[in-house]
């Protein structure tokens, strides 16, 4: 006992010192575990009204930037309206329409906290369950998509970025429905992502489009993801590695909408069922 | 002059504002982001108790990390930085060794102690931070590469904030 005691009083140094590295690596994988709520981050009442102002600074440096992609936007939707078609028709049916269900919807919001420089990257916005944000819904931009809300407050909401080692996406090609899977690999930059699982035989060139699949619960069909940069095929591999020019930029982006997917949760049941029924056999 | 506590105090405010508010925005390349907050550890007096410094450590990393969403991360790095300090100041210590009351200051130590200790500090908490974010050896090369170009872009930014805040006339 009196031996113990005199290690202990010599090293209680290095003992603090494991001590507190013990508590940190608790943290970090306390935090990291998916859909693991943390109390301390940026969902944070004060560190989030710290950003928030940040931003309304920085705000003013991009507003041109911005006027010019809602103004692209704006005339790009403005073309969807009913009203910018020609009506070929003489008779019109009014219908209340049953055959089509709203299976998704949108809600705008704004990022206020960004990084890109990181193996793992989140994101803040400004908008929380109060406007109607839950975790697991897809967050997409004009341009691309973004991420997947990781954890929600009243009024900010935390994203876990594409660019993060456990993103996997599945896409496929604009003009044929071969698919794969998109991962944001080591050694891509904040501007690229690699799609694998692409088999050799499938058709395509350096320019093609890829676009989100509905094997995604989180991301409607057919966003546009990115297009070929390059690729190759690994020696003794029967699929290709495809290095992919994303469409969204991550470092400049600033406002996106979160995707609520309607009938996710009974798309989920289902799915649960089915897995819990294939390991009952 | 002010006491020391009372600087200490100003340096960790000021350094975490500027490493939240600005730093952290910055990429150069796309992906180098300079970290400065380290300094406020570094410029602690040469014989502040140990526990002390493993103390401060902690909280400068904590509150650097509550701001970055990344628990945990510079509490770890800024705790083993802590740890390291001492052994680096006595590895770097003069033939006749140093002042009791000696503080860490380009007057003080020189411009060439400075640089290595700098240069020491800095790469031992980037190689930690950046390990402990990447939790695993797979992609070795690129995170040491991250490693090296940001403990050069730290170190170059921290070499600036000393020049500016240290007025008096640097001896050699």
């Amino acid at each position: 006992m009196r031996n113990l005691f005199l290690f202990l009083s010599r090293n209680y140094i290095f003992i603090l010192f494991i001590l507190l590295e013990a508590v940190c690596f608790f943290l970090i994988a306390q935090n990291n575990s998916y859909q693991n709520a943390a109390t301390l981050n940026s969902t944070n009442k004060v560190v989030a009204s710290v950003y928030s102002t940040i931003s309304s600074v920085t705000d003013y440096l991009n507003l041109v930037e911005n006027n010019k992609r809602l103004a692209e936007e704006n005339a790009h939707l403005r073309t969807l309206l009913p009203a910018s078609y020609f009506d070929t028709t003489v008779v019109r049916n009014h219908k209340v329409d049953t055959i089509h269900n709203l299976e998704y919807s949108y809600i705008e919001a704004k990022i206020i906290n960004n990084s890109t420089n990181r193996r793992n990257n989140y994101m803040t916005l400004n908008k929380g369950s109060d406007a109607g944000i839950a975790p697991e819904m897809g967050v997409i931009t004009g341009h691309g998509i973004i991420g997947i809300i990781k954890n929600v407050s009243a009024h900010y909401s935390t994203v876990t970025s594409f660019l993060h080692t456990q993103s996997k996406v599945s896409v496929r090609f604009k003009n044929n429905n071969y698919n794969g899977s998109m991962v944001w690999d080591s050694d891509n930059s904040p501007t690229e992502a690699t799609v694998i699982d692409i088999p050799r035989h499938v058709p395509f060139k350096v320019g093609d489009t890829l676009v989100t699949t509905t094997f995604s619960p989180y991301y409607p069909e057919g966003i546009m993801v990115g297009t070929v940069k390059s690729f190759d095929i690994d020696a003794g591999s029967n699929s290709y590695r495809i290095i992919l020019k994303l469409s969204t930029s991550f470092n400049d982006v600033s406002y996106v909408y979160v995707v609520n997917n309607l009938l996710k949760n009974e798309r989920k049941q289902l799915e649960e069922k089915q897995k819990d029924a294939a390991r009952g056999n | 002059m002010l006491p020391e506590v009372i600087k200490s105090v100003l340096r960790f405010f000021l350094l975490i504002l500027l490493q939240v508010v600005l730093l952290n925005k910055i990429r150069f390349a796309g992906y180098i982001n300079p970290f400065v907050y380290p300094l406020f550890l570094l410029l602690l007096p040469v014989r502040i108790p140990k526990t002390l410094l493993l103390i401060l450590a902690f909280i400068t990393g904590i509150s650097v990390d509550i701001f970055s969403d990344t628990l945990g991360m510079h509490a770890a790095a800024s705790v083993f930085l802590g740890f390291m300090r001492p052994y680096i100041i006595k590895l770097l210590a003069p033939r006749d060794g140093y002042d009791s009351d000696a503080v860490i200051s380009l007057k003080q130590m020189g411009i060439l102690w400075m640089v290595y200790y700098l240069f020491i500090s800095i790469f031992l908490h980037h190689l930690f931070l950046f390990y402990t974010e990447v939790f695993r050896f797979n992609d070795f090369g690129a995170t040491f590469l991250r490693v090296c170009l940001s403990t050069i872009t730290s170190v170059v930014i921290i070499f600036i904030i000393l020049l500016l805040f240290d007025k008096t006339k640097v001896q050699r």
